[in-house]
């Protein structure tokens, strides 16, 4: 007897909804038995990293903290994704979204009113959009690809923070440290959950998920993008243009990537400070594609994501378990994940050899 | 008993206001947890080896049945501090030190929800009731290994390798400098930045680069032992040690080290907070009472070199010396501090020149 | 500049180039196959941690360096189960695998961290580079001549062998090679297995000739640049060692400036980003050269199921 793959008509709904959880189940009895062999507390480590920040109650605000950036970044990602632009650079993105909202917050530092706050979050969105248009520009016009420029402009961004707080941003008030101004109470996010760290940041993260979701289901651009990713010689003959395509996925996904950059410096941080490249930029490809690529599924992978993050810190005070310990568990869910991909798409067979013969 | 409430409180959700309230009288049988939070890992043989071994000063001298640590490495400045911070208060945590600079904005935040626990930030600049601040005069140190890199290069060429370019650091290269060229007017110093306090590969790449200037002692003030790792292989006259004792790493380029005691300052907080008079304060020691420590003399550093370094020390320690006492030119030949006047704890932070002799 | 300060440059630059052309030649052979693997980072990792590991253990750097091959050949073989027996994303699957890396490195570094590491040197007598000229030729780790040889080896099995032959052909059409009766899938297998292995040696030289301890995240981002220099070279062996070497020489330049004060008319973050902004730079003009006939393996990135 032998095993055969046969193309599904349509990929599997039922599947693509089950194999991210199947991903997680088995990364957590899988994870647990390696890091048991490894000489750690392997069925504590599962226990803290998975179910203790969601048995916690007090733990939950930490969620929404630290999945906000990985949600909004990853919902921009799965568009681009989606139309085949392999965008790997939003953590640059990020970075220079929140560089343009916090000039437009050193400016404004000392003024008050409710315009304040909306003009740093567009000027976030528009730094990160800018900063995606030179690799978008490259592989339009020049063919350059896009997974390098974007990895390129991201380390290079990281310098122009340096520099900017170094000179231009530096706060003159804080003593020689490379850092800007603290935001003042209107240029800083609101707590939306009285009593908690919660800021308006989850808010607009969930948001910005459920109108991604509705434009790309309802609205033809997202056809376009499925279409020009899915199969970019059918769709030139559909009339769409595989440039433009490029154009706004990588667009929408700097924009979102710099608006949660700017959201960032304007929330949990309070400033930009050199160490404010925390790698959301990258985690949220992980998000992105243990989300299916769907903005609703990204909200959920985010939780995820930042589950495994707030509960890697609390197994290294209660069971000290290293730090290190949560990227092998991230890395064991995508893989799992894209490993189980396989079965949404095509379906397994068992053949008898004389069927193969015939 | 009081285990099992505690546990309970935790997880009824509300624990974060209510925990402050029940106040340490109610476990007074327990014993102290103190929380360290460490940018690094303490085996960086730096800034956080320096740190974590003040820990275990701190818990041989208290005893390990008084006091417990818990120690979070790795820990970024940023909103994952803050977290970090609340952690550890929420766990029970009543003292509770960051060890950088870039936890202040959090450990603050932290601080406000939980009046009941003391904080103590390290190299920080701002206080509240439950926040105190600590940090070493470093800079005294730099005089010293000064006096000796000036005594002992024959290149008359000198670098300090910085991390970023805030007024710790840069003072630190002016102090280096200044006994440098008071004991040698002929030495010029290159300071250099690598962007981090942490980047091997950078410090690796920077430490031959100034090797081949011509650059024969380096001094450093970055967090890990990668510099001295260069000099011992390419064979320079000097490197100093940083934050802790590098002779493993450059046993015959070592001249001397700087060593971080932070032992003496984490007992005696530890213990008033046992003893319930720990209060709100602002500590800034140096080599007198012990913080900064000048560490052995290489076997290689002439006799009267290490006679003349111990005197600097000796006129430190005694207030006969000020590292930063006047006429001091800056690197553009300005007069910045004039004969018989000092940059004092409070200027300290303003600077913003390299003194002469400097290329930066 | 004094000639020792160009020729002190000259063997930095060697030093610097070479982790990258060694991983950036075994990932130029993936891609020929028609694979992309963007877990150079990772495997690279991979290999410098077990580098430290089996060299503070055993002190055999020779073992060390074959241990640290093998590692990280096979974690590429992670990624081969992944994307060549369940046809996965490729590109998803070389960040995990680069997530992967990094992590295991980390937790596997620890009980190793901050020691210090004994170097390798070079291998010929040192009576050969006493003067500073012979140096430049005699000088060098092994390492560097490791590349230099491999960048031939590699240049010699793609165009001078049938092994070669078939590695091209099935990535430029696997279905036709398919059909010719060659095993694409074990093909690619063998070539993820062996940019594996020259990455796992790329990253044994970083504790073994450039920063002699173990730290996390040691290789600093230099398997992403390892990625960009096989697009820059166009898939070409010689061309890789030049942009290598190119890139090597713009990363020093970055160091002297710091320290030299006629680089001061632009900051030195500016200097810092340059190899960055560099390799955008000639990725374009390369393309601007190419004409829209790209000289990538036409399979680069996609699956292969085999028919019926």
């Amino acid at each position: 007897m032998q095993f055969r793959l046969e193309k599904r008509q349509e990929p599997s709904k039922l599947l693509q909804v089950l194999t991210p959880i199947g991903a997680v189940l088995v990364t957590m009895v899988l994870g647990g038995i390696i890091f048991t062999l490894l000489g750690y507390d392997g069925l504590g480590a599962v226990r803290e990293i998975f179910l203790s920040p969601l048995l916690n109650a007090y733990k939950w605000q930490d969620l929404a903290v630290k999945a906000a950036p990985l949600i909004i970044i990853a919902v921009g990602l799965s568009i681009a994704y989606r139309a085949n632009v392999w965008n790997i650079g939003a953590e640059g993105q990020y970075i220079v979204g929140a560089i343009a909202g916090t000039g437009v917050g050193i400016l404004t530092n000392d003024m008050t009113g409710w315009w304040i706050m909306p003009l740093m979050m567009l000027a976030g969105v528009a730094g990160g959009a800018a900063y995606a248009a030179v690799p978008a520009l490259l592989r339009v016009r020049f063919r350059v690809n896009e997974i390098l420029t974007t990895l390129m402009l991201t380390y290079a961004s990281v310098y122009l923070l340096n520099y900017l707080l170094a000179g231009p941003f530096k706060s003159p008030t804080s003593m020689g440290q490379p850092q800007t101004v603290m935001f003042s109470a209107d240029q800083s996010l609101p707590y939306i959950i009285p009593g908690t760290i919660v800021q308006l940041n989850a808010l607009l993260a969930v948001i910005v998920a459920l109108v991604a979701w509705l434009v790309f289901s309802r609205f033809v651009f997202g056809f376009q993008v499925r279409v020009v990713g899915a199969a970019p010689h059918a769709a030139r003959y559909g009339g769409f243009s595989a440039d433009r395509t490029v154009w706004l996925a990588m667009l929408i996904s700097g924009g979102l990537a710099g608006f949660a950059g700017i959201l960032e410096a304007m929330g949990p941080v309070g400033r930009l400070i050199l160490q404010f490249p925390a790698g959301y930029g990258f985690t949220a490809i992980i998000v992105a594609f243990l989300g299916r690529l769907h903005p609703l599924g990204a909200v959920l992978a985010g939780l995820m994501v930042a589950i495994t993050f707030v509960g890697g810190e609390m197994a290294q005070i209660t069971i000290q378990l290293p730090f290190a310990a949560v990227g092998i568990f991230q890395a064991m869910m995508l893989f799992l994940l894209l490993a189980s991909d396989i079965l949404v798409r095509y379906r397994v067979r068992s053949v008898r050899r004389a069927e193969i013969a015939t | 008993m009081t285990q099992f409430n505690r546990r309970t409180m935790l997880k009824i959700g509300g624990a974060a206001a209510a925990l402050p309230l029940l106040g340490s009288r109610a476990f007074a049988q327990e014993k102290l947890k103190v929380g360290f939070v460490l940018i690094g890992m303490p085996d960086d043989n730096g800034w956080n080896y320096g740190h974590d071994r003040g820990r275990q000063e701190m818990l041989a001298a208290i005893g390990e049945d008084k006091v417990e640590t818990t120690v979070v490495t790795n820990v970024p400045e940023g909103p994952d501090a803050e977290r970090v911070f609340r952690e550890l208060a929420q766990q029970g945590h009543k003292l509770i030190y960051g060890t950088s600079f870039g936890y202040g904005d959090y450990i603050h935040k932290v601080a406000k929800q939980f009046p009941d626990v003391k904080f103590e930030w390290a190299t920080g600049n701002a206080t509240a009731p439950n926040v105190s601040i600590y940090n070493a005069k470093f800079h005294e140190g730099r005089a010293v290994i000064g006096t000796v890199a000036g005594l002992m290069t024959k290149t008359n060429k000198l670098a300090y390798v910085g991390s970023i370019p805030i007024p710790e650091v840069r003072m630190g290269a002016n102090a280096f400098a200044i006994a440098a060229r008071k004991v040698n007017p002929n030495v010029t110093v290159k300071v250099v930045y690598i962007d981090s306090w942490f980047d091997p590969a950078k410090e690796a790449e920077q430490a031959r680069a100034l090797i081949d200037q011509g650059v024969d002692i380096i001094a450093q003030h970055t967090d890990g032992p990668v510099i001295p790792q260069i000099a011992e292989e390419r064979g320079i006259v000097g490197v100093f040690g940083q934050g802790a004792d590098m002779s493993a790493f450059a046993p015959n380029t070592q001249l001397t080290a700087i060593i971080d005691r932070w032992g003496p300052h984490y007992t005696k907080s530890v213990q008033s907070v046992l003893d319930g008079t720990w209060v709100e304060s602002s500590v800034w020691d140096g080599l007198a009472s012990g913080e900064v420590e000048i560490g052995p003399y290489n076997a290689k550093v002439p006799a009267d070199v290490v006679a003349k370094a111990e005197e600097v020390k000796a006129a430190i320690i005694a207030g006969t010396l000020h590292p930063f006492a006047g006429p001091i030119k800056d690197n553009t030949g300005t007069e910045r501090v004039a004969a018989g006047d000092v940059i004092d704890d409070g200027e300290f932070w303003g600077v913003d020149w390299y003194a002469e002799g400097i290329e930066a | 500049m004094s000639s020792d300060i160009v020729i002190a440059i000259l063997m930095t630059m060697a030093g610097a180039a070479t982790p990258i052309l060694l991983a950036a030649l075994g990932e130029l052979v993936v891609e020929k196959s028609g694979v992309l693997n963007l877990g150079v980072e990772g495997m690279m990792l991979v290999g410098a941690v077990i580098t430290v590991a089996v060299t503070l253990t055993t002190g055999n750097h020779l073992l060390a360096v074959a241990c640290a091959a093998a590692a990280a050949a096979l974690a590429a073989l992670i990624f081969g189960v992944l994307t060549l027996t369940l046809s996965a994303n490729q590109v998803a699957t070389g960040l995990a695998l680069t997530i992967l890396g990094t992590g295991f490195s980390a937790l596997f570094g620890r009980p190793y961290t901050g020691k210090s590491v004994p170097t390798v040197g070079s291998p010929f007598p040192a009576e050969l580079a006493t003067d500073p000229v012979w140096r430049l030729l005699f000088g060098h780790s092994v390492f560097v001549y490791l590349a230099l040889i491999m960048v031939v080896a590699v240049w010699w099995f793609l165009q001078r062998t049938r092994s070669g032959l078939i590695l091209r052909a099935v990535g430029e059409n696997d279905l036709s090679a398919h059909s010719m009766g060659y095993s694409v899938i074990g093909v690619r297998y063998a070539a993820v297995a062996f940019g594996g292995a020259m990455a796992g040696i790329a990253g044994a030289c970083f504790p073994l000739a450039l920063t002699p301890q173990w730290v996390e995240r040691l290789t600093t981002g230099k398997g992403w640049i390892a990625l960009a220099l096989v697009v820059f070279a166009a898939w070409r062996p010689f061309r890789l060692a030049a942009g290598a070497y190119f890139f090597g020489l713009m990363m020093i330049f970055e160091v002297y400036a710091k320290s030299s004060s006629s680089f001061r008319v632009l900051p030195s973050e500016f200097w810092a980003a340059l190899p960055y902004l560099a390799t955008v730079v000639v990725l374009v003009l390369i393309s601007l050269r190419r004409e829209g006939s790209s000289s990538a393996p036409a399979c680069l990135g996609k699956p292969f199921i085999a028919a019926g």
